[in-house]
């Protein structure tokens, strides 16, 4: 069996290796002064930017009354199912509300599709990426959970307004 | 036949039809709002403008009379435009409702301003507003804002339903409809309006914002609120009948149903007081039980009786099916000769539109297939009589509430030694029955029911039971069927355990030591096509989905036709 030749042996100075060992340090050392980047999760929480998209929730009007009129257009674009919309009748100028509106969030994909389909601005992407449950009840969201005061939303509204 | 040119194709014509029909007849539809095949023409929607050849102007395809040689073009640039033209003055002042409009999926307005409208609008006036949610009748809402002024519900009261109820005030953009005053619009067949208009100006106050109409599942099927049997389309969601509409059969309701039919046939489908299960009487009370233990008993209690203390009471609400095998169960095996059906009658119902004074819709069905006493044997008056006197100890009743239309009976019959009854609600008579089977609902089976006429039409199902599967039965499935999984509270719904009355009869009939070999009801009906003579050289091909002539000649005609 012939021994196989590297292409190039290594030179002496290689050979020691201490040259490496110090270039390896010089680089740890540079980098010991830049800023960082890592965060403490959970102590330290990430704030995303607008162009987010954390779970959908309902856009929830100042005098507490939600926007969507349960024309059920999210419902139907969802490419998973996760949205489930029963309308009713109300008093209210427009004239159609959710009575139940819940989404599954084992199902729902962050698409964002709803928020784009949505003839009302009433269902936008969070900043919410803190989804975790133990049973399949948990993960149903209804309007209780959904409803988002519009203030809190205003940045991604905006951000919609100007890349839609 | 006179021909003329439509878009390069010829068309063929009769004497008098207009290019708009004649083409319809040929598989083309131009598009119309304000025609309606079985109205009067009116002319004013504009949009079926079309373009002849030597005619100095376009001319209204629903008006224009077809002509031996004409040469037509309906999606030529002229008539494009004009056609783009009529779509954009039209929706000047539609508002933007869709999203909480209920017409929305099925919206003439909404197609055509999608195949033909320009996208945006170019009118920056305040647009017109007028009345909206005014209801017009007990079952049906207007939307000012959103009528199109085509007509056709004014059309309809006057020509259809000839009962002269709407009109229009104002005019031009003001335009809008009211009743005449001190009037509603409460015709029997108001409801009509809401799926002959256009947009979503007229709608229904019974499915108002039940569901977008694009979630439900159509399933084709026969009314059964009188024996006209009027084509329906049964409008299910999450297992849950949701609403009605007609289906047209120029044989026998064209496009149109009752009012009655379309609002209170359906609702007792998805009930909270459907029987779930076969149940048992213990100790007084009506207790759950499985089928086999049912069965058992049932078969071991008709046993102790002899074949004269026995009578049977079939349905003109159930099917052809079951009839045929009730009346196959009490002549073959128990050996009776007493057994008759109910009569529904209410000459207050019927009119000389739709609606007939026999307000069950098999009765025909019911007789034709074998439901009525043998030689010598007890006719209903009969058997009530011996119950009463006590010679009739057993009675088995099949699908039909005896006590609810003759409560008088409630307590002969209470005194019964065996009552068992096939019913789909808790109601007056299972309260005193000893054993109640579950029965499916006429939107829960295959099956066939005859008319006034003779003219016999499936019925298939819609609603899911643990008899009939939805996606193994071919039955219809809407988006949510298909893609639901047990974990998801939108899909199956609501599922019981009932069986068709057909059914239940064989699984009794094997516990009584004699099998029926049917497995489906299809293979009942063949059964009755080939032993009575009526049916011969029918099956559920032929029946299809407008219905086939029995060979009634053959029968004798019922006494309450
Ligand atoms: S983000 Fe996508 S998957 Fe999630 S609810 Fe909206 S449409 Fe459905
Ligand atoms: S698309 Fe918007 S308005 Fe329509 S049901 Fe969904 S959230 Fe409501
Ligand atoms: S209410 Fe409907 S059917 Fe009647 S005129 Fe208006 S658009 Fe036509
Ligand atoms: S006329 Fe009779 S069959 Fe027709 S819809 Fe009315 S009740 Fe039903």
């Amino acid at each position: 069996m012939a021994l196989k030749r590297r292409k190039k042996d290594l030179t002496f100075l290689e050979k020691i290796y201490i040259p490496e060992i110090a270039k390896g340090l010089a680089l740890t050392f540079k980098n010991m002064l830049k800023p960082k980047f890592t965060m403490q999760y959970p102590e330290e929480k990430f704030i995303p930017p607008p162009s987010y998209r954390g779970r959908p929730v309902l856009v929830m009007e100042n005098n507490g009354v939600e926007r969507c009129v349960a024309c059920g257009l999210c419902s139907r674009v969802c490419p998973p199912l996760a949205i489930e919309v029963q309308a009713a009748e109300t008093e209210r100028e427009k004239e159609r509300y959710p009575i139940k509106f819940e989404i599954n969030m084992l199902r729902c994909i962050f698409c964002g599709l709803c928020e784009e389909v949505c003839p009302e601005e009433a269902i936008v992407m969070s900043k919410d990426y803190e989804l975790a449950f133990t049973n399949r009840g948990d993960a149903l969201y209804g309007k209780d959970k959904l409803l988002t005061p519009v203030n809190q939303l205003q940045d991604r509204i905006d951000f919609l307004r100007n890349y839609k | 036949m006179p021909k003329f040119v439509l878009d390069g194709k010829e068309i063929e014509f009769e004497q008098g039809q207009t290019i708009i029909q004649a083409a319809k007849k040929s598989g083309i539809t131009i598009p119309h709002f304000c025609w309606h095949e079985s109205l009067s023409i009116s002319g004013n929607c504009r949009v079926c403008l079309v373009e002849i050849e030597k005619m100095p102007k376009l001319a209204i395809a629903c008006s224009t009379l077809a002509a031996e040689g004409m040469v037509v073009y309906s999606e030529s640039d002229k008539a494009l435009s004009a056609r783009n033209a009529v779509m954009e003055f039209e929706l000047i002042n539609h508002p933007l409702d869709c999203p909480i409009c209920d017409e929305a999926g099925e919206c003439k307005l909404q197609d055509y301003a999608y195949s033909h409208g320009s996208g945006e609008s170019r009118f920056n006036e305040e647009k017109i507003h007028k009345d909206k949610r005014v209801p017009l009748g007990p079952l049906v809402m207007f939307d000012g804002d959103r009528c199109i002024s085509c007509s056709r519900c004014i059309r309809f009261c006057d020509e259809i339903a000839k009962d002269p109820q709407l009109t229009f005030i104002k005019r031009g953009d003001r335009i809008t409809i009211v009743t005449y005053p001190g009037k509603e619009l409460d015709n029997p067949y108001s409801m009509n309006v809401t799926d002959i208009c256009p947009v979503g100006a007229l709608t229904s106050r019974d499915f108002r914002f039940k569901a977008r109409v694009w979630e439900l599942s159509s399933t084709k099927s026969i009314c059964n609120g009188c024996s006209r049997g009027c084509n329906i389309n049964l409008e299910v969601r999450n297992n849950q009948v949701l609403r009605l509409t007609p289906r047209q059969n120029e044989d026998v309701n064209s496009f149109w149903m009752c009012d009655h039919g379309r609002v209170n046939t359906y609702k007792f489908i998805n009930a909270e007081d459907r029987v779930d299960s076969p149940y048992l009487r213990r100790g007084g009370t009506l207790t759950r039980s499985g089928w086999d233990e049912a069965f058992a008993a049932a078969s071991s209690e008709l046993k102790s009786y002899s074949k004269n203390e026995i009578a049977f009471i079939g349905s003109s609400f159930a099917t052809c099916e079951d009839n045929f095998l009730l009346s196959k169960f009490a002549t073959q095996i128990i050996g009776t000769k007493h057994m008759d059906f109910m009569p529904h009658f209410d000459s207050g119902f019927g009119d000389n539109f739709l609606r007939k004074g026999d307000t069950a819709p098999n009765s025909l069905g019911a007789k034709t297939v074998g439901i009525f006493p043998g030689k010598g044997g007890l006719d209903l008056e009969g058997i009530i009589k011996s119950v009463k006197d006590g010679q009739i100890k057993a009675v088995f009743l099949m699908e039909d509430n005896l006590i609810a239309l003759r409560p008088e009976l409630k307590e002969i019959f209470s005194k019964l030694d065996l009552f068992i009854v096939h019913s789909s609600n808790f109601n007056e008579t299972t309260e005193i029955a000893d054993i109640v089977f579950p029965a499916s609902t006429y939107a829960e089976k295959h099956g066939t029911i005859v008319n006034f006429e003779g003219r016999v039409q499936r019925l298939r199902p819609a609603v899911a039971t643990f008899d009939v599967d939805r996606a193994l039965e071919g039955m219809s499935l809407s988006r949510w069927d298909k893609f639901g999984t047990k974990f998801d509270s939108w899909a199956e719904g609501n599922k019981r355990d009932a069986r068709s009355s057909w059914r239940i009869l064989a699984g009794l009939s094997g516990a009584m030591g004699h099998k029926y070999r049917y497995g489906t009801a299809e293979e009942v009906f063949m059964d009755i096509a080939k032993s009575i003579s009526a049916f011969n050289g029918l099956d559920y091909e032929v029946i299809g989905e407008l219905g086939a002539k029995l060979k009634l000649d053959s029968v004798s005609k019922p006494a309450i036709a």
